[in-house]
């Protein structure tokens, strides 16, 4: 579903790659779990594969299209739910999710059915006409998976969706992710909640300075590593060193 | 085109949402132009309208000042005081009570008379008609009286020289009267005819001011003519900062960056934002044009003379609109911060009025700002106004100012779409 061959990201003025000779195979409808300190370039790869940044160099495909073939076509196979909320703060969630949606390319009518629909799974319904900047932070996580859902993409980017939520909206995103998948949605999802990540993903990859340091299914690279669990796994491949940049 | 209006509408339910904005697009253009028709109101009347305080005093007592004063009270340009000191009025005008004081020396009417009797019997005498002239000393002839001003420094060159023309052209209608009245006395031998001094001047100025129609005649540019459009532009084109300032906080919330993951393109997202921001600059307009038609002339401002041309100001008000825009979107694209977009934008919206001559009327510039003048596209939307309102120019009249106002429309956005796509390249 996703192929990406050697694929670098400098960014302008930077003397070092964000993303370096990246090159990853997410199969259909397997939840793709990219790990990673901060700073290792998750971020940076998944706005790569959402065309919101061009790569410095190498290439890849979503759904069998490369964004030199047509960046449009890409879009349309690929949803986006980014780290940050990404909603305007003085709209309500229902009018965040009719311009969202619209923008996506879903019809007047198909889009009220489905805002109401999924809404309501995710225990929104009360709050449609609220305004976002009313939300707490939990809220704002489920609208912000709304808004990248409602044109049912074939692809879902999901950059750390339960960061900063309580237990209970975790809960909720968590079990809409999985309900996503069952549907036919391919998920590539960045965390630092490795046991999360375990549970989840049925192939993760580790991502460290750019560059990918394994890849495979979870079971597997901690079986290999002859370590415990995934943190294990994390902490044995990427080191304890902090990471910090300014 | 559902992308277009769903982006439009999600605009308009922004600034709906925004009571600041709102306010600083609606509010401070009425505020602005009352305020600026009310402090150049003045400036706008010709110095006959005005009523400026004067004092005189009047050391001669005799004709020449009764007529002088009688000429100036005439004009209705002033509100005359009187005083009998010269000391004391020098004072008052150094306070800044009165703009001028007048001060005609002692014996002036006197003297002048004298003069001008000499002048017409040595004239005379020269013809063989008079007998002599060894009645006027040569020291007397050549000595001149002087006629005080005091001005308040505050005084303008351009209003001491229109008194100093108003008082010469008075002085110079009695001397003339004196010698033409000393030429009869003479040549009556002591009697004055029955034909009195003819006071109508035999030249006289008709004033036409020429428009593209024979109505032109009556639409003068004042303060309301002027600054209704001028104020009416500045407002339109201030509308770059809410918009830039829009773009920015959506590149800062996340959402312009979730937009471009989205099939949708930068041309349909700007679109949006021209719909939206078109339409306040028409009600911008709208409501200008009522408040220079409807509240000027409750507050004493002449009534905006509007002349049944609501459409062509309509259309001249929407190509300035999207020449603002069109900066607005530009800035918006090429700025980061709204540090960025809210001072640039407004200090460069204040340079480009003062460029364009809402401020200061263009033809009085140095030539280097007239020139630098027909850069800024508020000088090109002013000039179409005037050529609506003043001149009664039709569409023909109009096409090359709103010929450059719909170029910088498209120039502007086609740049803020190619620097996009440039810096968004897959």
């Amino acid at each position: 579903m996703i192929r990406i061959d050697g694929l670098s990201k400098r960014y302008a003025g930077a003397d070092y790659f964000s993303v370096k000779e990246v090159s990853l195979h997410v199969k259909p409808q397997e939840i793709f779990g990219l790990l990673g300190p901060n700073g290792a370039g998750k971020t940076t790869l998944i706005s790569v594969l959402c065309t919101q940044l061009a790569p410095t160099s190498g290439s890849f495909q979503i759904a069998g299209v490369s964004p030199e073939t047509s960046t449009r076509l890409v879009q349309q196979q690929l949803g986006m739910v980014p780290q940050e909320y990404s909603l305007y703060p003085s709209l309500t969630a229902w009018e965040n999710l009719m311009f969202f949606g619209s923008m996506n390319g879903v019809g007047k009518r198909l889009l009220k059915n489905r805002i109401e629909e999924e809404l309501d799974s995710l225990g929104l319904a009360t709050f449609a006409h609220k305004r976002i900047q009313t939300f707490s932070g939990g809220m704002k996580r489920r609208v912000n998976l709304i808004a990248g859902i409602l044109h049912k993409p074939k692809v879902l980017f999901l950059d750390e969706p339960t960061v900063g939520v309580d237990v209970q909206s975790k809960q909720v995103i968590l079990k809409k992710i999985e309900a996503l998948n069952k549907a036919g949605t391919t998920l590539v999802y960045t965390s630092h909640h490795l046991n999360e990540a375990e549970d989840l993903c049925s192939s993760i990859a580790i991502m460290d300075q750019g560059s990918i340091l394994c890849q495979g299914a979870p079971k597997d690279l901690i079986r290999e590593a002859g370590v415990t669990n995934l943190e294990a796994l994390f902490l044995l491949k990427t080191g304890k060193a902090l990471r910090d940049y300014a | 085109m559902h992308k277009l209006w769903a982006a439009a509408r999600k605009e308009a339910q922004l600034l709906r949402r925004d009571l600041g904005g709102l306010a600083i697009l609606f509010v401070m253009p009425i505020v602005l132009v009352v305020t600026i028709t009310l402090i150049q109101d003045s400036s706008f009347k010709s110095i006959s309208q005005l009523e400026i305080p004067i004092l005189w005093v009047d050391l001669d007592q005799g004709p020449i000042a009764a007529q002088v004063l009688t000429g100036l009270k005439a004009s209705e340009a002033f509100v005359i005081s009187e005083d009998s000191n010269e000391d004391i009025a020098a004072q008052l005008v150094r306070q800044g009570d009165y703009k001028l004081a007048l001060v005609i020396p002692e014996g002036l009417s006197e003297e002048l008379k004298e003069k001008v009797t000499g002048k017409v019997d040595a004239t005379l005498a020269t013809f063989g008609i008079a007998e002599t002239v060894d009645s006027i000393p040569e020291s007397e002839a050549t000595s001149t009286q002087e006629i005080k001003l005091y001005f308040d420094p505050v005084t303008q060159q351009t209003f001491k020289n229109s008194v100093k023309n108003g008082i010469d052209k008075l002085i110079a209608q009695v001397e003339s009267e004196m010698i033409y009245q000393a030429f009869e006395t003479a040549l009556n031998e002591g009697e004055t005819s029955s034909t009195s001094f003819a006071e109508e001047p035999f030249i006289a100025y008709k004033e036409i001011t020429m428009g593209h129609s024979e109505a032109s005649d009556d639409h003068t540019l004042n303060s309301a003519q002027h600054n209704v459009p001028a104020w009416a532009l500045f407002a339109i084109f201030f509308i770059i900062v809410p918009l830039s300032v829009n773009m920015v906080k959506e590149k800062g919330q996340g959402t312009f960056a979730r937009l471009q993951a989205a099939p949708v393109s930068y041309l349909t997202l700007l679109g949006g934002k021209t719909i939206v921001y078109i339409s306040v600059c028409l009600l911008q307009f709208l409501l200008m044009l009522l408040i220079g038609r409807f509240l000027f002339p409750v507050i004493g401002l002449p009534q905006l003379d509007i002349a049944n041309r609501w459409f062509l100001l309509f259309f001249v008000a929407l190509c300035a609109g999207f020449a603002a825009i069109g900066l607005g979107l530009l800035l918006g694209t090429l700025a980061n911060t709204q540090e960025q977009a809210a001072p640039f934008g407004a200090t460069f919206v204040v340079i480009l009025a003062a460029l364009g001559g809402v401020w200061v009327p263009v033809f009085v510039m140095p030539p280097f700002m007239q020139a630098l003048s027909k850069l800024s596209p508020m000088n090109w939307g002013l000039n179409a106004f005037y050529e609506v309102f003043l001149r009664q120019g039709a569409w023909q009249q109009l096409l090359p100012d709103i010929g450059l106002l719909l170029g910088f429309f498209i120039i502007t956005t086609g740049i803020a779409v190619v620097y996009h796509r440039k810096q968004h390249r897959i």
